[in-house]
């Protein structure tokens, strides 16, 4: 079975063929009718254990429109804390009869646990910090769109803020780089992992000294408990060194765009009014969520049996 | 498997002879028969008559002492029991398993050491030592009644699964510690620096987004506890050592003379942190399963004698809590009966050493030298195991006497398996076979 469970597992041509796949969707969600009949009798049961409306809604979205059925199955982690298993929750949904699970969790891993209890294909909605693939898909298509470009070598990618706890930069660190980006991270040590030596990307500790040398400036969000564990003194302070002002947005190259994987903290990292952004990609990322999804399940779920399905999807 | 024929069973009174062995004490190693009979060693020497038992081309050693067995009586006898314990112990080729005080009820009174103490007995397998609680309930805030409980036998004390965090109250459990005659054994973590940690700090949790529980948390308490016991003169033990700095601090109070003693684990030595790029909570343990640097430091200082004993953390959980996330399924792998495979496998160690840190160092520090880790010798009580060095075998998880499946080693090719085990002069183990 095919699983869509990390960048790195997808590896560079599945990247490239999945942006590719993108492409139709897109077509497809332009139609007066955006609905194909593609995953028709197919099942998809999203898989929730932590909150996220945005990504689900995106992901039972993007099913419909492939004419899948979709289920919910969300989970407070306290009820799996009563005795049943996440194992014994995977087997008895998958003996229902599902073909995917779309799956979020607080903790990194937990889509290669699943793909080993079930026989459904496992796509990473998001696990811990580890990994976001349709994340990155979702960043990767659009700013493919934006600059009308393939691959991005000569693209500086800058991500700021909260590296150490995002999943979304761990996947688009992978994604940008396998197409060709540089790719400087900016934050605070305290908001850096351990260890990024091995990583191919360059490190700064002040936003000023490279917001005029970036292409693309992706802000991440800082949640406000990052305080309390004492990764930032304030937010005052993260937002006077980390966040994205006017004066910041006057030192962005004119042709830079900026991006936010959502959603926004106003007033901590993003301190200007975002419509008010002359060249935001964060609205067209939230659209092309949609069509990156369907690319996803379509990919996995399509098969060969259903080959003649991607006639019915391609113009 | 039961075998209803008492002779070869050895029972107790019947005089048998280990025939065609070496055996490994502290004195090195000598061709001989061991004749056995009433429970004690009567004879040593050559030709002994009595019922034969086949020791041809193995070892013949004082029984492994584990300093380090969580056998989950009382509390979660789902995981395991102390019979199940015990049996995987003398298949491992154990005669003494020190119990772990984090049960439930913990072992911070007598009537919890009892307990344990008598259910070991019931089972008779391996003496079962309880050790006790450093603190109330573990708590950490206030000393348990060491001295009752050691009037009640107990000679080893930790709150293991946890440090004792206070400084002061360390510092008083090792002074009463000392008045007692006692050691203090640390399970080494100083908790603000690992809170939600999964794996090691490192290049790799980096990438998968695990939080990390760094080597300074370890070493800082490892230090602070050895300036206490310079301070107190207590003795301490340090359990389950697993970085190359904590073996360098050891190293150094050690030749400063200090009372400390440590042990490592056979998995902080045969297995890195890498093992979590497959995300298999099996691999989950506390502490985390290090780098290859880390490795190779604990196997330098079980080699050059820094570390003192081989000691499994034998941690066996239920098959539905290692089922879950990563960060909830709980930290431990099994241990007992793969410790002499996986430490014959990844050291280059002679025999007798291998004796010294599976049985006789373990056995001083328990405070069981008088029965446990003993030389081969008329008068001494026949706790002894009987090895093949050289056989290799791979671990079958259903053929594990533990209750619990969690062991990392599936797969592994181990070097050494226990053939007989000689508790209290009855086999517990003939020909690798339980016998009870």
């Amino acid at each position: 079975m095919k699983h869509l469970r990390s960048i790195p597992e997808l590896g560079a041509d599945g990247l490239t063929r999945l942006l590719e796949l993108t492409n139709h969707m897109v077509e497809v969600n332009r139609r007066p009718v955006p609905k194909v009949p593609a995953l028709r009798g197919r099942t998809v049961v999203s898989l929730f254990f932590e909150d996220s409306t945005r990504t689900r809604l995106s992901f039972e979205t993007a099913a419909k429109r492939l004419s899948a059925d979709t289920m919910t199955f969300s989970v407070s982690t306290s009820s799996v804390n009563k005795g049943e298993s996440l194992r014994d929750t995977v087997e008895t949904i998958t003996d229902m009869g599902v073909d995917a699970f779309v799956v979020r969790h607080k903790s990194a891993g937990i889509p290669w646990q699943i793909s080993d209890w079930t026989t459904a294909a496992v796509v990473n909605a998001g696990d811990g910090w580890h990994q976001h693939p349709t994340q990155a898909l979702v960043d990767c298509f659009t700013v493919r769109e934006a600059r009308g470009c393939e691959r991005f070598d000569g693209l500086t990618l800058t991500i700021v803020g909260d590296i150490k706890h995002s999943r979304v930069a761990r996947s688009n660190i992978a994604a940008f780089s396998m197409l060709g980006a540089q790719i400087v991270l900016v934050a605070p040590p305290t908001l850096l992992p351990p260890d990024v030596a091995h990583w191919p990307v360059t490190v700064s500790h002040s936003l000023d000294d490279v917001v005029g040398r970036t292409d693309i400036l992706y802000m991440l969000r800082l949640q406000s408990e990052r305080m309390s564990q004492g990764h930032v003194p304030n937010l005052r302070e993260y937002s006077e060194r980390f966040g994205l002002d006017a004066r910041r947005l006057a030192m962005l190259p004119s042709d830079a765009v900026v991006m936010h994987p959502g959603p926004m903290n106003r007033g901590v990292e993003m301190l200007i009014d975002p419509s008010a952004l002359p060249n935001s990609l964060i609205h067209r990322q939230v659209a092309n969520g949609v069509s990156v999804r369907m690319a996803v399940l379509f990919d996995l779920l399509a098969g060969e049996s259903s080959a003649g399905n991607l006639r019915e999807v391609a113009p | 498997m039961k075998r209803d024929n008492n002779a070869k069973r050895g029972s107790n009174a019947k005089r048998f002879v280990l025939k065609g062995g070496t055996i490994v004490d502290s004195r090195g190693e000598r061709r001989a028969e061991v004749a056995i009979e009433g429970g004690v060693v009567v004879e040593v020497g050559e030709a002994l008559s009595g019922d034969a038992i086949d020791a041809g081309g193995a070892v013949i050693a004082p029984g492994f002492v584990d300093l380090h067995a969580h056998l989950r009586e009382p509390g979660k006898e789902e995981a395991e029991t102390i019979e199940t314990g015990s049996r995987a112990g003398a298949k491992g080729g154990y005669t003494a398993l020190v119990a772990m005080p984090n049960t439930d009820p913990p072992q911070d009174s007598v009537a919890v050491v009892d307990f344990v103490r008598e259910q070991g007995r019931r089972a008779g397998l391996v003496e079962v030592v309880p050790s006790g609680c450093i603190t109330l309930g573990r708590q950490g805030e206030a000393l348990a009644p060491m001295a009752e409980l050691a009037a009640a036998g107990v000679r080893i004390f930790t709150d293991d699964g946890n440090g004792v965090q206070d400084e002061l109250l360390m510092r008083r459990a090792m002074e009463y510690g000392r008045g007692l005659d006692v050691t203090l054994a640390q399970h080494c973590e100083v908790a603000t620096l690992t809170k939600g940690a999964v794996m090691n700090e490192c290049q790799c949790c980096t990438t998968l987004g695990l939080p990390g529980w760094p080597a300074v948390a370890e070493e800082l308490m490892v230090f602070r506890d050895i300036e206490l016991a310079r301070l107190t003169g207590a003795r301490v033990h340090f359990l389950h050592l697993s970085t190359a700095r904590s073996v360098d601090l050891v190293r150094a109070a050690k030749r400063d003379g200090l009372p400390i003693t440590a042990e490592v684990t056979p998995h902080h030595l045969s297995l890195d942190e890498t093992r979590l790029m497959s995300f298999d909570t099996v691999y989950k343990v506390n502490p985390p399963l290090r780098s290859p640097r880390d490795i190779a430091a604990l196997r330098k200082g079980v080699l050059d004698g820094t570390i003192d004993a081989l000691a499994t953390d034998h941690a066996p959980h239920p098959r539905r809590d290692k089922e879950l996330s990563l960060d909830q399924a709980p930290p431990g792998m099994l241990g007992l009966e793969t410790a002499l495979g996986v430490a014959l496998g990844v050291l280059e160690i002679d025999l007798p050493h291998l004796v010294r840190i599976m049985s006789i160092n373990p056995a001083r520090i328990a405070g069981i030298e008088a029965r446990h880790g003993r030389d081969i010798e008329p008068g001494a009580p026949a706790n002894l195991v009987v090895f093949d060095p050289n056989i290799t075998w791979q671990v079958a998880p259903d053929e594990l006497a533990s209750k619990s499946r969690n062991t990392p080693f599936v797969g592994m090719t181990l070097r050494g398996r226990v053939r007989h085990t000689i508790f209290g002069g009855d086999f517990t183990v003939l020909d690798g076979e339980a016998q009870r």
